[in-house]
């Protein structure tokens, strides 16, 4: 027996999308919107928190310098000028934050920017919310280590909310939507005492077809993820790190 | 979008992480350990009902270059059938695309822990001697383990000793990969991949083949060429360098009871020159091969002269001391009676 036969083939996933930095390249511009809109959509959460925190702005600046980080980002062409090879675009992306609020706070030239950023919906009232939620204290994240993990778990919050929403999505697609409500019931409720048997009951069906349930709604939270994880990469490489920080809750 | 708090992406870290076992014979059970590429389960064969463990592949599925290190792996252990290594029953790919295999279920402590409760010196040269012996048999079967360290050997409920993780294993020479059918006669199995980031050099290579240069192993286990990345000068006496290391480990650590008392194991000069000469930095000047090493420290047990080390006359009084003690102290107890006798049937 080779060991080709054991090989994941390419029927198994869907073909994977291309990367934010690969598309925003790109000569077609509808392509060039789509990747901005997808990182964006990934990422203006965890800014519009880093600058609250970070950087102590108050709600509605930071609602402004978000948007305006974003219109930069397309302006300055500073996706293009990322390099995979020397560092992690969230790593990239927050310095280049870093660097145009200093900016900004500095020349105080600061205009009102209006609307979102292409069809992306920026919910700010419920970033506030969810910043009120994770009992963040600015006072309690000093250092710059302390950011950096705080940036980091908010682009995961972002990254697994968006691969949760298209998750429901695929279920309703697929009639699946009892499938989802399982899913979401045990695995994404801070419930510690609800059970399988529990759910069987609440939902008249046997253990078994909860376990397959929640089986197959995580291997797809699990696909999903990843095909995101992966747009939002600049390489291979790049995305298998990424792939074992939002993953590996226990590190070699 | 639904807020997900904390708790909640802590849990979906694991719970995406937990292998889907739909269609297959096993039953998850547990986590047991994260090794070398994977993680390992606790799961039941429900066909045989029996507990194996399960290793799947831990990286995203769909890279196809580091699922087959996973596959070689397991077909590496299933043609070392030894004692001391963790036979393999099965391999495959889940249905959530992971490589998967399962392999006997190991019962026990890793060998750090295992030795906490191991005072005697000689015991623990017997273990070692047992992990040579594996380790020899995989070097005569053309396989390198290249992550020899307390970690990855576990001590069986009944004595057994099994040296695991052979994730990092590495075919030894052409005319042995040809005759194991491996597709790419050059092919390295099994090389985690680089980390770092210049041009091309952190990027897997496509065939799977180590490059010159490359890293692996754990730091104080690892040898000096195996630390440099070179590969090509790897070969039985890097294993060699380990198995020193370990010894080392093995005669020099305290045991709990030892602790206890506060008494320091202190290896003699014959172990030293055992341990110092496997893991000797010069790759000449090692042991040639594991047999020649395991036969030093048996000679060490059974109080004979070893060949690492030329004995002084004190030397060889004090083994010759050690190996005949009660003899010794027999004749020395029957010579003192009659002294006595002659001297008090005398007064």
């Amino acid at each position: 027996m080779s060991g080709e036969d054991f090989q994941p083939g390419p029927d198994r996933f869907p073909p994977t999308r291309r990367s934010v930095i690969e598309a925003v390249r790109s000569i077609d511009a509808e392509e060039r919107e789509n990747a901005l809109e997808a990182l964006c959509a990934a990422y203006w959460k965890p800014i519009y928190k880093y600058i609250r925190v970070r950087w102590n702005r108050p709600g509605a600046e930071a609602q402004d310098l978000t948007q305006g980080f974003f219109l930069e980002l397309l302006e300055r062409e500073l996706l293009a000028k990322f390099d995979a090879k020397r560092s992690r675009l969230r790593t990239y992306l927050r310095l280049c934050v870093d660097s145009f609020v200093s900016n900004q706070g500095k020349a105080s030239r600061r205009q009102k920017r209006g609307g979102n950023v292409g069809h992306v919906a920026l919910d700010f009232a419920a970033a506030e919310e969810e910043l009120g939620a994770a009992a963040m204290d600015p006072a309690a994240i000093p250092s710059p280590e302390s950011l950096e993990e705080f940036f980091e778990k908010e682009w995961l919050r972002s990254l697994f909310g968006l691969a949760v929403e298209e998750l429901h999505q695929y279920c309703v697609a697929r009639d699946r939507e009892r499938t989802f409500r399982l899913f979401e019931a045990y695995d994404l409720e801070d419930n510690d005492k609800i059970s399988y048997d529990q759910l069987a009951k609440e939902y008249a069906i046997s253990v078994s077809d909860v376990t397959n349930a929640l089986a197959w709604a995580r291997r797809e939270f699990r696909r999903i993820a990843f095909e995101r994880l992966r747009e939002l990469c600049g390489s291979e490489e790049e995305f298998q790190r990424e792939a074992g920080v939002a993953f590996r809750s226990h590190p070699t | 979008m639904k807020f997900l708090s904390d708790k909640t992406l802590e849990y979906l870290r694991e719970a995406a992480e937990i292998p889907d076992l739909t269609g297959t014979r096993y039953r998850l059970m547990e986590r047991v350990a994260r090794g070398g590429m994977g993680v390992v389960y606790a799961v039941e064969d429900e066909k045989l009902e029996r507990r194996v463990a399960l290793k799947v592949f831990d990286a995203p599925g769909a890279d196809r270059d580091l699922a087959s290190r996973l596959i070689r792996e397991a077909l590496v252990l299933a043609r070392l059938e030894h004692p001391g290594i963790v036979p393999v029953h099965d391999v495959g790919t889940l249905a959530d695309g992971r490589v998967f295999y399962t392999m006997k279920f190991v019962q026990g402590q890793r060998l750090d822990k295992y030795i906490e409760s191991v005072a005697s010196i000689s015991d623990r040269l017997r273990i070692f001697l047992r992990i040579c012996d594996a380790v020899a048999f995989a070097h005569a079967h053309g396989v390198l383990h290249r992550d020899l360290k307390p970690a990855n050997i576990m001590v069986g409920s009944f004595g057994e000793v099994l040296v695991m993780d052979w994730g990092l294993a590495r075919l030894l020479d052409q005319q042995v990969r040809r005759s194991w059918k491996v597709a790419d006669p050059n092919d390295t199995i099994f090389e985690k991949p680089t980390q770092t980031g210049n041009s091309n050099a952190g990027a897997v290579p496509p065939s799977g083949r180590t490059r010159h240069g490359t890293v692996m192993g754990t730091p104080g286990y690892m040898s000096p060429e195996q630390e440099r990345g070179d590969i090509e000068h790897l070969d039985a006496r890097s294993d060699i360098f380990s198995l020193g290391s370990l010894l080392r480990f093995l005669v020099t650590s305290d045991s709990q009871a030892s602790a206890a008392t506060a008494r320091k194991q202190r290896p003699d000069k014959a172990l030293n020159a055992i341990y110092s000469k496997a893991a000797a930095p010069n790759l000449g000047d090692r042991y040639p091969s594991v047999p020649e090493l395991a036969e030093d420290v048996s000679l060490y047990l059974d109080g004979l002269p070893i060949k690492a080390h030329q004995e002084s006359f004190i030397e060889k009084l004090a083994r010759f001391y050690r190996r005949y003690r009660f003899f010794i102290l027999l004749i020395g107890a029957y010579l003192l009676m009659r002294v006595l006798i002659l001297f008090f049937t005398h007064r």
